[in-house]
C-alpha cells in the first residue's frame, strides 16, 4: 500500500513540471504583456521597453522560466498588476472560499447522488426509477449558468432565502458563531446549485454499475447461500457499485474547477473562479498563470485521490 | 434409497418477453432420492439451469406453477425469509463460472464464513475461522490459513471452484445442485472437481443434481439420469439403462453425438437444427419432431407425456418406437410408410 502510494506519489512530479511548462509557454504565447495594454499612453515608448528590458521580458525562454519556476519555489507567484499586490497574498484569501465552496459542493454532490443512484439501481425500471432518469436527463441537458441563475433568481430574489452575493455578512467578527452560520448560509445555493447539476453523472453511474452488478453470477450465489436481499444489497452489490464512483471522485474535483468558475462569478462569490474570469478580462497574467497552475494540480491531486482511493477499496489494484 | 428428498410436480417456469409468458421449464416430474446422483443432461438452452434455478429459488422476475416438493415442504414460491432459511443450509448450489461466482472484494474466508454466519449464528468469530479452515481442507486447497485471507483473483479457477463448493457445503446441505460444475474448468481440473463431489457424495449423504451437457461426465458420476430436451424431460432412466438401451430419439441423438473411442465412426451424427428459442417453441405435439424431419409426423403423440416403458425408464411420446438415423435403413423406413398408409 505504502509503496502504491510513494510511487503514485512521484508520478505526480512530471506531471506538475509538465504542466508548469505548458502554461508558461501558453501565458508567453498570448499576445501582449502587461506594458502593452493598461499603462499611460504618455509615458516615452523608449522608457516601456526599457522597463521591458528589467522585467525580463526579452531574456531567453528557459531563462523567463528558470526565473518563474523559481519564484514558484518560493512561494512567490508575482505581482497582480491590477490589485498592485502579490499574487500569493490575493489568491491566499480567495483559496480558502474556493475550498469551502468546493466541499460543500461535494458534499451536496453525493449526498444526492448515492440515495438517488441506489434506489434508481435497486427498483430498475421503476416509477420511482423513471423519475429519477428523468431528473438526471434533465440535469445532462441544463447549462450550469443558466440554472445557477435561475435559482438565485427563484431563492436569492423572489423568495429571498439566502443572500444574493458574498460570501459572509459584512461587519461580522471572524470566529464568532454568527460569522460561522453566515459562512454557511452564503456557501448553501451555489454550491447546491452546482451540485443538482453535476450530480447526474454519479447518479447514473451508480445505478448503472448497480443494475450491472445485480446480475453477476457472486449474487446468485449470494442468495444461495440464503443471505437476505438487504444483506445482498449492502454487502455485495453496493461494495462493488461503489468503486467506480471512487474512481469518478477526482474528475468530479476537475469538473468542480470549471463549475466554480460559473457559480462564483453567477453568486458573487470571492472565490478562484471569479478572480481567474477577471483577471483574464483584465489581462493580469501573472494572477491568470497562478491560478490556472493551481487549478492544475488541484487536477492532478483529484486523479491521485481518485487512485488512492481506489486502491484503498478494490484489492484487485493493491500492489505488492 | 427410496426416500424421496425432493419431489418436483408438474412444474413449468415461465418467463415474461413482452406481454406473453414462456415456459422455459415445462411438465417436468422429477424426484431426487436421499443419497443419489441424478444428472439432468441437455443441450445448452434446454432448461437445466432454469430448472435448477427454480428449485432454489433464484429467478428474478420468473412465473412458477406446480408443485417443488423439499422434504414434504413445497418450496415453490415460498416467500423469501423462508426460502432463505433453506438456500445455503439444507441446499446448496454450485455454479458454472468459478471466476465470476465469488465477491471479488471479499476474502475467501469472509464469503464461506457468511453461509456459517447466516444459518449458524451461534458459532463466534474464532469458531467460524476454525470451521471455514476445516472446510477449505475439506475441499482440498493447500494452506488454507493462507488462502483464508485471499481474495478470488488470487486463485487459479480449480482452486475458485473448490472454493464455491466449499460455500455450497459449508452447512452440510441434503440437496447440492451442481450446475455445470466443470464446464468452465480445463480438462485435468475437471477430474479434479468430479473426483471432489464423489469424495463429499460419500461422506455427505446428501442428494445430488448434477446438471451437465457432458456424457462422459454423466458415466462416471450418475445414479439416474434425466434427460431435458427444449424445457421438458423427455426420458428418466438408471444411468445403466439409459447409456445401454437409449429410447428417445433425442437421447439417442446425443449418444451418436459423442466421439466413440470403441466403434470408430467416419462421421459423427449431428442432430439437425438448433434447440428452438423461448418465443419459438413448439406449442403442441413432440417438441423434437421438427429436429427429426425424415420421421413421419404421425408416429407423434398429439399431447407427448411420459411412458413407462419399464420401471423407472420412462419416455416422453412415442415417436421412439419409429425412430431411425437417417440412412440407417432407408428401406425399413419407406416400408414403415407404406405399412401406415
Amino acid at each position: 500500500m505504502w509503496k502504491f502510494t510513494v510511487r503514485r506519489l512521484l508520478i505526480m512530479i512530471p506531471q506538475i513540471i509538465l504542466l508548469s511548462i505548458i502554461i508558461f509557454v501558453l501565458a508567453k504565447m498570448m499576445p501582449g504583456d502587461a506594458l502593452s495594454g493598461l499603462i499611460d499612453p504618455n509615458i516615452d515608448p523608449e522608457r516601456i521597453e526599457e522597463l521591458r528590458h528589467m522585467h525580463g521580458f526579452y531574456d531567453p525562454w528557459h531563462k523567463q522560466y528558470a526565473d518563474w519556476v523559481g519564484g514558484l519555489m518560493q512561494g512567490d507567484l508575482g505581482k497582480s498588476f491590477r490589485f498592485k499586490m502579490d499574487v500569493t497574498e490575493l489568491i491566499g484569501q480567495r483559496v480558502v472560499n474556493s475550498f469551502w465552496l468546493s466541499l460543500a459542493t461535494l458534499i451536496f454532490t453525493y449526498l444526492l447522488a448515492i440515495p438517488l443512484g441506489i434506489l434508481s439501481g435497486r427498483y430498475n425500471d421503476s416509477l420511482l426509477d423513471q423519475t429519477i432518469t428523468t431528473y438526471t436527463y434533465i440535469g445532462f441537458a441544463t447549462p450550469l449558468f443558466i440554472f445557477a441563475l435561475v435559482m438565485l433568481w427563484v431563492f436569492g430574489f423572489m423568495v429571498g432565502w439566502f443572500p444574493t452575493s458574498g460570501s459572509v455578512t459584512p461587519g461580522l467578527e471572524p470566529g464568532t458563531f454568527e460569522y460561522v452560520l453566515s459562512k454557511i448560509n452564503h456557501l448553501i445555493l451555489p454550491s447546491l446549485s452546482m451540485a443538482l447539476i453535476a450530480t447526474v453523472n454519479t447518479v447514473q453511474y451508480l445505478r448503472n454499475d448497480i443494475v450491472d452488478t445485480k446480475q453477476k453470477d457472486f449474487i446468485l450465489t449470494a442468495r444461495a447461500k440464503g443471505a437476505p436481499e438487504s444483506r445482498v444489497y449492502n454487502r455485495h452489490i453496493l461494495r462493488n457499485s461503489l468503486l467506480p464512483i471512487a474512481a469518478f471522485f477526482g474528475f468530479e474535483i476537475t469538473s468542480l474547477i470549471g463549475g466554480s468558475i460559473f457559480i462564483e462569478n453567477i453568486f458573487g462569490y470571492p472565490g478562484m473562479g471569479q478572480l481567474f474570469l477577471e483577471s483574464i478580462l483584465l489581462r493580469d497574467f501573472s494572477v491568470v498563470t497562478a491560478v490556472t497552475l493551481l487549478f492544475g494540480i488541484a487536477a492532478i491531486v483529484g486523479a491521485l485521490l481518485s487512485d488512492i482511493i481506489l486502491s484503498l477499496v478494490d484489492p484487485r489494484i493493491r500492489i505488492k | 434409497m427410496s426416500d424421496k428428498l425432493l419431489e418436483i410436480k408438474d412444474l413449468k417456469t415461465s418467463f415474461r418477453i413482452k406481454d406473453d409468458y414462456y415456459a422455459a421449464v415445462d411438465n417436468v416430474h422429477l424426484t431426487v432420492n436421499k443419497n443419489e446422483v441424478l444428472a439432468i443432461v441437455g443441450e445448452s438452452g434446454c432448461g437445466k439451469s432454469a430448472l435448477a434455478f427454480s428449485v432454489m429459488g433464484l429467478h428474478n422476475r420468473a412465473k412458477i406453477e406446480g408443485n417443488i416438493y423439499f422434504k414434504d415442504q413445497d418450496i415453490a414460491n415460498l416467500p423469501p425469509n423462508k426460502l432463505n432459511k433453506l438456500r445455503g443450509k439444507d441446499m446448496g448450489m454450485i455454479f458454472q463460472d468459478p471466476l465470476t461466482a465469488l465477491n471479488p472484494l471479499m476474502i475467501i474466508g469472509d464469503q464461506i464464513g457468511e453461509a456459517l454466519l447466516l444459518h449458524n449464528s451461534e458459532l463466534s468469530k474464532t469458531q467460524r475461522k476454525e470451521r471455514v479452515i476445516e472446510l477449505l481442507n475439506k475441499v482440498g486447497i493447500p494452506r488454507p490459513e493462507h488462502v483464508y485471507e485471499q481474495f478470488p483473483h488470487e486463485l487459479s479457477g480449480g482452486m475458485r471452484q473448490r472454493v464455491v463448493i466449499a460455500i455450497a457445503i459449508a452447512n452440510d446441505p441434503e440437496l447440492l445442485i451442481a450446475d455445470e460444475p466443470t464446464t468452465a474448468l480445463d480438462v485435468t481440473i475437471q477430474s479434479q472437481i468430479l473426483d471432489l463431489i464423489n469424495e463429499l457424495k460419500e461422506d455427505m449423504d446428501a442428494g445430488i443434481i448434477l446438471i451437465t451437457h457432458d456424457l462422459g461426465v454423466v458415466a462416471e458420476m450418475a445414479d439416474r439420469v434425466a434427460v431435458m430436451y427444449a424445457g421438458q424431460i423427455v426420458e428418466v432412466a438408471d444411468v445403466h439403462t439409459l447409456f445401454n438401451e437409449p429410447l428417445h430419439p433425442y437421447t439417442r441423438s446425443l449418444f451418436d453425438s459423442v466421439p466413440n473411442k470403441a466403434e470408430a465412426k467416419s462421421k459423427l451424427h449431428v442432430i439437425q437444427g438448433i434447440v428452438p428459442s423461448l418465443q419459438n417453441l413448439p406449442r403442441e405435439g413432440c417438441r423434437f419432431a421438427p429436429r427429426i424431419p425424415w420421421i413421419d409426423e404421425s408416429v407423434h403423440e398429439e399431447h407427448p407425456s411420459l411412458h413407462e416403458v419399464a420401471p423407472g425408464h420412462f419416455v416422453r411420446c412415442t415417436c421412439y418406437k419409429h425412430f431411425e438415423f437417417p440412412g440407417e435403413s432407408s428401406e425399413e423406413e419407406e416400408q414403415h410408410g407404406v405399412s401406415r398408409s
